[in-house]
């Protein structure tokens, strides 16, 4: 009788099918964790942060007081250096990256766009220690003995370029950001105007405008949507970038007029105290600070990416 | 009516050109200057004893950064033995499962503004919840960090390789009966190789020059540790505090590591670019 007996053991399709529905949920959890990781980074970050949040309250973010002994904390000069050094780099970046975006796109032969393109990709592939290293021995004191003389004797009448030039400081310290965006904005800026519709150029080019004039009446606002969403990618790196501000801006808790002057950014000030704090209000302060840093970067990226979204899918791209 | 004189107008197109190519040459500059500068200092400091033997104290010449060397090495594997199966099986949800569903946007979406995340964040938020439990600093610690940094880019690419496939290909297999976990392991993955590689290269190059999610997860070490339990020796992170010491030999390592990185990384990207042209073409 034992040939009337139900198989026990699963067909070869069975097994398969059932491969299949334990390989479509595997992949759905290994999708579900990266959001889940961003809510695990706020969560973690927020947690940590309670204790300082609890007594500072929202003075931690106006108070220009870090005194690790008297164990008073505020986070204004941090957060004045990240901005001041994001400032001066974005000022910088976004007109020399979309310049060369330009001149990748209209000006440069294929094979030479071609070549100043992956080089400058190189650019933002060289890790931002080595632009510490570089900043730190080769940049400040090139400043300090060439640029920044100039500056104060010209210039000297306004605050910004008073007080000794020292080469390390906020300025140096946005300048080399500058070249560390530069090349994600000008790669953006390139493929948006990239895909600007050939028609609609060649028809520029027909009613007799020049380069320039198509470039700047033409593909600039059609490309709005995606050139501002590249600006904000930009401006999200620049506010977190770490290691080559720790280099150079200099490290000084203190807020001054002067560009010369040394300073902090939020960044900086992890990397060189979380590893020596350990009063637990400090640790606490730290990851405050950490909190204030995701929470800015988090709305910049938010923004970047609704509105690259809104201009690849208006465009029919997948993004 | 007559017309208007182009005169002007091609002047300011001459001017707008020329500076466009200034700013292109101020890129290249700003590579070249790097680089040179990178190269010229830290040749010096790499000879045999460099990738052989352990730091010296300062004062005293010599030594090297084999422990560093072995250490960067191992978290960087670590990293890549913990993200790249996730980003991949991620990456399959992405393109094969997902696509326009609620959960992929978010994914999408998430992963997006994990790449752009500042990396001392995430060195911070693994500093709190492995770290400071644990009550130690580990390589383990560090190696999470990256493969944290390195799980979107790898699931971004992953996506966008399997995407690129024809559906001819996916219904070919399914015709012949094999399971879909088959056909994406077996014929997706291969057919996608060379971008997949492109992916996992391009990952692999950004953390391993990274030095902020490092320092207070994976600490540095003067000694050979022969576990990632503890504070693990790195490149990165002895570049920093050699390079912040006042002790002239100690700095001469600093670029030693930093050419060591920097050549590292190029010769990454451009092995990741070779694989995709050839993918192209």
């Amino acid at each position: 009788m034992a040939d009337l007996a139900l198989p026990e053991t699963p067909t070869k399709a069975q097994t398969w099918r059932q491969g299949d529905v334990i390989f479509r949920w595997l992949s759905r959890g290994c999708a579900f964790l990266v959001p889940a990781l961003i809510g695990g980074i706020f969560l973690a970050l927020l947690i940590y942060s309670l204790p300082a949040i609890k007594k500072f309250g929202v003075g931690f973010l106006v108070s220009p007081e870090w005194n690790p002994v008297t164990q008073e904390f505020g986070a204004a000069s941090s957060i004045f250096g990240t901005v001041v050094s994001t400032l001066i780099a974005m000022l910088l970046a976004v007109p020399l990256s979309l310049a060369i975006a330009f001149f990748l796109v209209e000006l440069a032969p294929p094979a030479v766009s071609r070549v100043v393109s992956t080089l400058i990709e190189l650019l933002a592939a060289i890790p931002s220690i080595i632009f510490g290293m570089w900043g730190l021995f080769v940049f400040a004191p090139f400043l300090q003995a060439h640029v920044q003389p100039w500056l104060a004797s010209t210039l000297g009448f306004l605050p910004l370029f008073q007080g000794p030039p020292m080469g390390i400081g906020i300025m140096s310290a946005g300048i080399i950001l500058a070249f560390m965006i530069l090349p994600f904005i000008c790669a953006i800026a390139r493929d948006v105007f990239l895909l600007v519709p050939r028609t609609i150029r060649e028809s520029a080019f027909g009613m007799g405008a020049t380069t320039w004039e198509v470039m700047y009446k033409v593909m600039i606002p059609y490309g709005l949507v995606g050139l501002i969403g590249a600006v904000f990618l930009g401006l999200g790196r620049a506010l977190g970038e770490t290691m080559a501000i720790t280099f150079v801006i200099g490290n000084s808790h203190r807020i001054s007029a002067s560009l010369f002057a040394a300073g902090n950014s939020i960044a900086s000030t992890l990397a060189n105290e979380f590893a020596e704090a350990t009063e637990p209000m400090y640790v606490s302060s730290l990851i405050a600070l950490g909190l204030v840093l995701f929470l800015i970067t988090y709305l910049v990226q938010i923004l970047a990416q609704f509105l690259l979204r809104r201009l690849y899918r208006s465009w029919s791209v997948g993004l | 009516m007559k017309p208007r004189p182009p005169t002007g107008r091609r002047i300011v197109n001459g001017v707008v050109s020329g500076v466009a190519a200034a700013s292109a040459l101020l890129g290249l500059l700003a590579l070249a200057w790097i680089f040179l500068g990178v190269l010229s200092r830290g040749v010096g400091a790499l000879n045999v004893d460099f990738f052989t033997r352990l730091p010296n104290p300062p004062g005293i010449p010599g030594g090297g950064l084999a422990n560093a060397i072995v250490g960067t090495l191992a978290m960087t594997g670590l990293a890549t033995l913990l993200a790249v199966p996730v980003g991949m099986m991620a990456g399959v949800f992405l393109s094969e499962f997902g696509q326009k569903s609620r959960l992929a946007d978010h994914s999408r979406f998430a992963a997006n503004v994990l790449m752009g995340m500042p990396s001392i964040i995430i060195g911070v938020f693994v500093y709190a919840i492995l770290v400071l439990p644990r009550g130690k600093f580990s390589g383990y610690a560090g190696a999470l960090s990256l493969g944290i940094i390195m799980l979107p880019v790898v699931a971004r690419t992953a996506e966008d390789m399997l995407r690129l496939l024809p559906n001819t290909l996916r219904e070919a297999g399914l015709a012949l009966g094999a399971p879909t976990w088959k056909v994406t392991l077996a014929i997706l993955f291969r057919a996608a190789r060379p971008g997949l590689l492109t992916g996992i290269l391009l990952a692999v190059a950004r953390v391993s020059g990274e030095t902020a999610p490092l320092l207070f997860t994976a600490l540095n070490s003067p000694y050979w540790e022969s576990s990632l339990a503890g504070p693990t020796p790195n490149l990165t992170v002895t570049i920093f505090n050699f390079a912040m010491s006042p002790y002239p030999d100690w700095q001469q390592m600093a670029w030693g590591a930093s050419l060591l990185i920097t050549c590292g990384v190029l010769a990454l990207n451009l092995t990741a670019r070779f694989f995709l042209g050839e993918k192209h073409s």
